[in-house]
């Protein structure tokens, strides 16, 4: 079993990260959700807390999974890789989420498929390769950009599957995918200024996107 | 014996008898005008009666499931790692009952004991009861304790099978359903190994015909040969290699027919122990039960339709070298209760020890299990 948890360093504090509190701010209330990669099952704790949300986590790491149990959290432990059908029919849920995820899984377009086969909506978060940073490493040193949002070395990364805003937005335009709403934020996950909006593949860390299939 | 009885041990208890003589009819068609069902409680009933927690035993367990029954027992109840003041399943907190399932061999009515019609053992005559039957055994026994729903029931293997039928059986009933390394059915090679235990026993020249015990004799070499047949299977290969790898009992080849490895001289012993604790007719029939389940059957074969009433909230728990109940076999359960909208979680604990690793306390499995339970008491208050 490959390992896709634990790429982003968890928040200690009681505040929600800000990408999860923008995700938490486009799910409805009442709604159900699938959580791939649900980590220690913050987001689904506080979607349950405050806006009676229903649904279940899949993750892979077993210590993740004692805290998801703590939480009360229904987790099923399984692998992203495997895909969701073994378990979820079409149109199960109300959204799909994945976060800090997609870049780690074997193949990032078919898990976008499941993903709005089983939901009728998806959110992802995932790290912006064109952020300047990672740039300037690349063009000017010429080298694999380690940054604080993507701290491994190339031979070590869990993030096999590293993308752009652009290359994320041509697979969806390739997929018949509609984007109904996008962000960026910055490694602390503060919400992007307007010039970072302005230019989000440049200035962006961290792509926000809600998305469904075009009726 | 217990060197001494730790802090940690539901201490010595002592296993009960409680008669029913209201009739009970079977699936098979038969019914029994009366019946005992030994059994053991662990805890306090809390005064709303809703701290009750059921365990169900597996193929060869018992009532006795924690502690000992006397300071002369070697060992302590089957599932004592998980049962005690401040372990998984805290008794403290609950009030845990433990029956000897109909058909047992440890008490309740089985074929070890007297037919009241004929005053005879029933033997083989003692009518093959389903995982159903005892649902309904332990629903009866469940209003005899003056309890009217359980907090959890809990089980591995053939015990976490009578898990998921109570959640079929009486869907409002059971508040959390806890069903460890089980099967929603058994698979042809499953069947396969059971009426292989089976032959040998019933080709026992000792078995005579089920009525070894009028004849005051044991099919000792068939119940031998069933349980070393069994313990393979509970095994993983690599807890197997672990345990015993190749070595030799006397350090040398022996070129001749009887042990030379340490894997056959376990075998042996753990066949030959078994005899003395357990009833070959209760193994013939308990193997059936095992073979017959499959609650689905009842429901166009549709598991999700089978668990669609129940209220009860599930945790399903596997262990990756498991072979016997192996984790798609527990996946399967999880699919279905998905499909049902269930409140489900899923763990699949990395455990090298095979079927064995449910009763076995290893550190992830424990965490979680407490974890869960904790929540359960919780909710108590």
């Amino acid at each position: 079993m490959s390992q896709l948890s634990g790429i982003l360093p968890v928040s200690e504090s009681d505040e929600l990260r800000a990408d999860l509190a923008i995700i938490a701010g486009w799910i409805k209330p009442d709604s159900k959700v699938l959580d791939l990669g649900c980590g220690d099952g913050t987001l689904l704790a506080k979607l349950r807390e405050q806006q009676n949300v229903r649904g279940y986590g899949l993750e892979i790491n077993a210590f993740n999974i004692e805290t998801c149990v703590q939480k009360n959290i229904n987790v099923i432990q399984s692998d992203l890789n495997d895909g969701l059908k073994a378990y979820f029919a079409d149109n199960s849920f109300d959204s799909v989420i994945m976060s800090q995820t997609l870049q780690a899984t074997e193949q990032p377009d078919l898990l976008i498929e499941e993903m709005l086969r089983v939901g009728a909506e998806a959110i992802v978060t995932f790290p912006n390769m064109a952020h300047w940073k990672a740039r300037l490493q690349l063009g000017l040193k010429g080298i694999m950009p380690v940054t604080k949002n993507l701290p491994h070395q190339w031979f070590n990364t869990p993030n096999v599957h590293l993308c752009t805003l652009n290359d994320f937005e041509v697979l969806c335009r390739n997929h018949d995918i509609h984007i109904l709403q996008r962000t960026v934020v910055d490694y602390s996950h503060k919400k992007g200024s307007w010039l970072m909006n302005m230019f989000p593949n440049l200035l962006g860390e961290i792509a926000i996107y809600r998305f469904c299939k075009n009726k | 014996m217990p060197e001494t009885i730790t802090d940690d041990s539901v201490g010595i208890v002592e296993s009960q008898i409680a008669h029913f003589s209201e009739a009970l009819t079977l699936e098979c068609g038969k019914s029994l005008t009366q019946y005992d069902i030994a059994y053991e409680t662990y805890g306090q009933l809390n005064a709303e009666a809703s701290n009750a927690i059921l365990i169900c035993h597996a193929l060869s367990g018992d009532q006795h499931a924690a502690g000992y029954n006397s300071m002369d027992d070697k060992k302590a109840g089957w599932w004592d790692s998980a049962i005690g003041p401040g372990k998984a399943i805290d008794t403290n907190q609950f009030f845990v009952v433990c029956i000897n399932n109909l058909g047992g061999c440890k008490g309740s009515s089985g074929p070890n004991t007297i037919n009241p019609e004929t005053g005879k053992y029933w033997g083989p005559d003692f009518p093959i009861v389903t995982v159903k039957d005892w649902t309904l055994c332990q629903y009866r026994f469940m209003l005899s304790l003056n309890i009217n729903h359980w907090c959890a029931v809990i089980g591995g293997s053939l015990g976490g099978m009578q898990v998921l039928q109570w959640t079929i059986d009486y869907p409002d009933l059971i508040k959390h359903a806890v069903v460890i390394a089980a099967a929603p059915k058994l698979s042809a090679q499953n069947i396969a190994f059971n009426e292989v235990a089976r032959q040998s026993i019933m080709s026992d020249p000792d078995f005579c015909d089920g009525h070894y015990l009028e004849k005051e004799t044991v099919p000792r070499r068939g119940l031998m040969l069933a349980r070393m047949l069994g313990h393979i299977t509970y095994l993983s290969d690599d807890a197997m290699r672990d345990k015993f790898g190749r070595e030799l009992r006397e350090g040398k080849l022996n070129f001749g027919f009887d042990v030379d490895f340490q894997v056959e001289s376990y075998l042996r012993y753990q066949g030959r122990s078994f005899v003395d604790r357990f009833d070959a007719n209760t193994y013939l029939l308990m193997t059936k039960t095992l073979d017959y389940f499959d609650p689905a059957s009842a429901y166009g074969d549709d598991l999700a339709l089978a668990v669609k009433k129940t209220n009860a909230r599930f945790m399903v728990i596997s262990f990756t070298s498991d072979w016997r109940f192996a984790p798609e076999r527990s996946q399967e359960i999880v699919k279905a209760l998905l499909q049902a909208e269930k409140l489900v979680s899923y763990i699949e604990i990395d455990a090298n020890q095979g079927h064995d690793a449910f009763l076995i306390p290893i550190p992830h499995y424990m965490n979680v299990f407490t974890s869960h339970m904790q929540l359960i008491a919780e909710e108590l208050s």
